[in-house]
């Protein structure tokens, strides 16, 4: 009974919705709209994708190609350009200063980064401090070289301050921008342009734990360093997968003060894959590019895959 | 206590760390002697040491006069970087902006896979892309023009990418409303996009100038008339005999780049978190 009293009252709110005047056309329009919503991707996003293929993936598609050709007569020749690549000197040595650098370089960019921002995040009124570590980023390459010099030099400001606080032994005075310590000067240029993102980003992962949960363990009578260790620091793993890749793949940026600094050609412990691209460039050994290339490429994608597979194996687990 | 110990160490780190430009801002006014005197140790070799003063005897403007009167080449180089900055910045707002919305918003098939291969590109190297670019830029015959550095930054992922983020916050059941009252997509995008995503456009913005106006590998692998060339590569040729000019010039060539950090400070720092978050 009371089933066939909703029947009858469901049929009559659609005959309602039906017979309404102008039904139709709304249907219609919402048809209408449901096409237009289906391919309307295409509009907004075609521009760029056409930018992309044409600037970045099929010429790419052409290095690949190339790859396995000799660079003049384009004739098939196989592997033996990656032979050559992976039997020249300058790519043997460009590629060990490379991962030596990145190895170097991420432990520290990360560690010093993340040591600054525990401390920044226990203080209020930090936003002028982060912007004095910041400031670094803005400065375009070419306005420090000269302050570079000055500071590296044999007779510079290094050297002076060493004198002075009896540092250095008597009558040495060490060139740092000719000899091995060069790569530390390229460490430290990479660390003072990088340090202030990093912290942002540390700053940023700390501040997300929610402090709800830090003053619940510290009622419960963890130390401050407890605290640290047990509550803030499981929850930054997410952070520290992006700054690491972040903080890599700008690393190849790093080229621009070694290179402003010391030429095509710096002391060779600092000659770093990025000269041996614009050398090779500048020769227009267009063979061995292409074959470096695809495998510089190809070992960046794996690593950026890795990390992100990493990382979302983090999340869900 | 121990707190107020802390912040005053990290703030003088953090001038350290900055002493770069007051390097830069004591050395523009010094006079071409006093130059001279402090400089000449690096360019003979001596036992003698290099000095400085912050605060000169005699302060004098007169690099900044000879710059701004007398070298007409400065002025060429300088809105050469000019234009190469602000011709890619505008070319991705036109470009990235809807490319973000489609990701953003539109369900389509493919959607991750392309994701995905924008986020690979936008983390590649220069080095990668060094010779498919010249290879297209060869074959367009745009080599040794403005055109070979601003055309494919202006299809770089990366702003589309910072941009995305912000239209994710669109809700969805107001789409599908402004949908059913008769709004076309381009309407949609306009009237309620747009406003979304002004931080991250923003964001990409203030990146964006800080990179490009610092550019160096693009234009010195592409660019070989040196009438062309930008700040960045110009700057690094004018020998240390002309220190005053050199310090003068690398002066102005921060000041636009510290004009954007300082009024941008905001979203710079909201873009490197957005760089940071997965999709």
């Amino acid at each position: 009974m009371q089933r066939t009293e909703r029947q009858r009252s469901l049929k009559k709110r659609q005959s309602i919705w039906q017979n309404r005047p102008g039904e139709k056309r709304l249907l219609s329009g919402v048809k209408k709209t449901a096409f237009q919503s289906r391919y309307a991707w295409i509009g907004f996003l075609l521009p760029s994708l056409a930018g992309v293929l044409i600037f970045v993936l099929l010429p790419f598609a052409d290095v690949v190609r190339r790859s396995f050709l000799t660079a003049v007569t384009e004739e098939w020749t196989g592997l033996h350009n990656y032979e050559l690549v992976f039997a020249n000197q300058a790519f043997r040595l460009a590629v060990k200063n490379t991962v030596r650098f990145t190895l170097v370089c991420l432990p520290l960019l990360i560690g010093i980064g993340l040591f600054l921002s525990v401390q920044l995040s226990r203080l209020k009124k930090v936003q002028l401090i982060k912007s004095l570590f910041l400031l670094p980023m803005a400065m375009p390459a070419a306005t420090v070289v000269l302050i570079w010099k000055m500071i590296f030099a044999k007779q510079g400001f290094l050297n002076a301050g060493l004198l002075l606080a009896g540092l250095l032994p008597e009558g040495a005075m060490p060139d740092y921008m000719g000899t091995g310590a060069s790569f530390w000067v390229l460490v430290f240029s990479y660390i003072w342009k990088n340090l202030g993102y990093t912290m942002v980003l540390w700053l940023a992962g700390i501040f997300s734990v929610s402090e709800g949960l830090t003053e619940a363990a510290r009622v419960d009578g963890a130390t401050k360093r407890q605290c640290f260790w047990y509550v803030i620091f499981p929850n930054l793993k997410g952070s520290l997968y992006t700054i690491t890749v972040l903080s890599f793949l700008n690393s190849f940026k790093v080229f621009r003060e070694a290179y402003l600094v010391a030429g095509s050609y710096p002391h060779e412990s600092m000659y770093l894959l990025q000269h041996l691209f614009n050398n090779w460039f500048v020769n227009l050994e267009l063979d061995k590019m292409a074959a470096s290339a695809v495998c510089v490429g190809a070992v960046l994608f794996a690593v950026i895959l890795l990390l992100q597979r990493l990382w979302d194996h983090e999340e869900k687990g | 206590m121990q707190k107020a110990a802390a912040k005053g160490l990290l703030l003088l780190l953090g001038l350290f760390f900055c002493a770069p430009v007051l390097f830069l801002l004591s050395g523009s006014v010094l006079s071409r002697y006093e130059l001279q005197e402090s400089l000449r140790p690096l360019m003979a070799d001596t036992e003698k040491l290099i000095t400085w003063r912050f605060f000169p005897v005699y302060p004098t403007f007169s690099h900044y006069g000879r710059i701004l009167f007398q070298t007409p080449q400065f002025f060429i180089v300088f809105w050469n970087s000019m234009k190469i900055a602000v011709c890619i910045l505008l070319g991705q707002l036109l470009i990235a902006v809807p490319a973000a919305w489609a990701f953003a918003v539109y369900p389509f098939r493919f959607r991750r896979i392309l994701f995905t291969l924008y986020i690979v590109l936008m983390l590649m190297p220069f080095q990668v892309t060094m010779l498919s670019s010249y290879l297209v830029l060869d074959g367009l015959e745009m080599m040794d023009t403005h055109k070979a550095i601003i055309l494919p930054a202006v299809f770089s992922t990366y702003p589309v990418f910072l941009i995305y983020r912000g239209f994710c916050n669109l809700p969805r059941g107001l789409m599908e409303a402004a949908r059913i009252d008769g709004a076309g997509e381009w309407t949609i995008f306009v009237k309620l996009g747009l406003p979304l995503a002004s931080g991250g456009i923003l964001s990409a913005m203030v990146l964006g100038f800080l990179e490009y106006w610092s550019l160096i590998e693009q234009p010195l692998a592409f660019l070989e008339d040196q009438t062309l060339w930008p700040l960045s590569l110009y700057l690094p040729e004018i020998s240390l005999e002309q220190a005053g000019y050199s310090f003068v010039a690398s002066v102005i060539t921060l000041i636009p780049a510290v004009f954007v950090f300082l009024s941008g400070r905001e979203y710079l720092e909201q873009g490197i978190v957005a760089s940071a978050l997965k999709e």
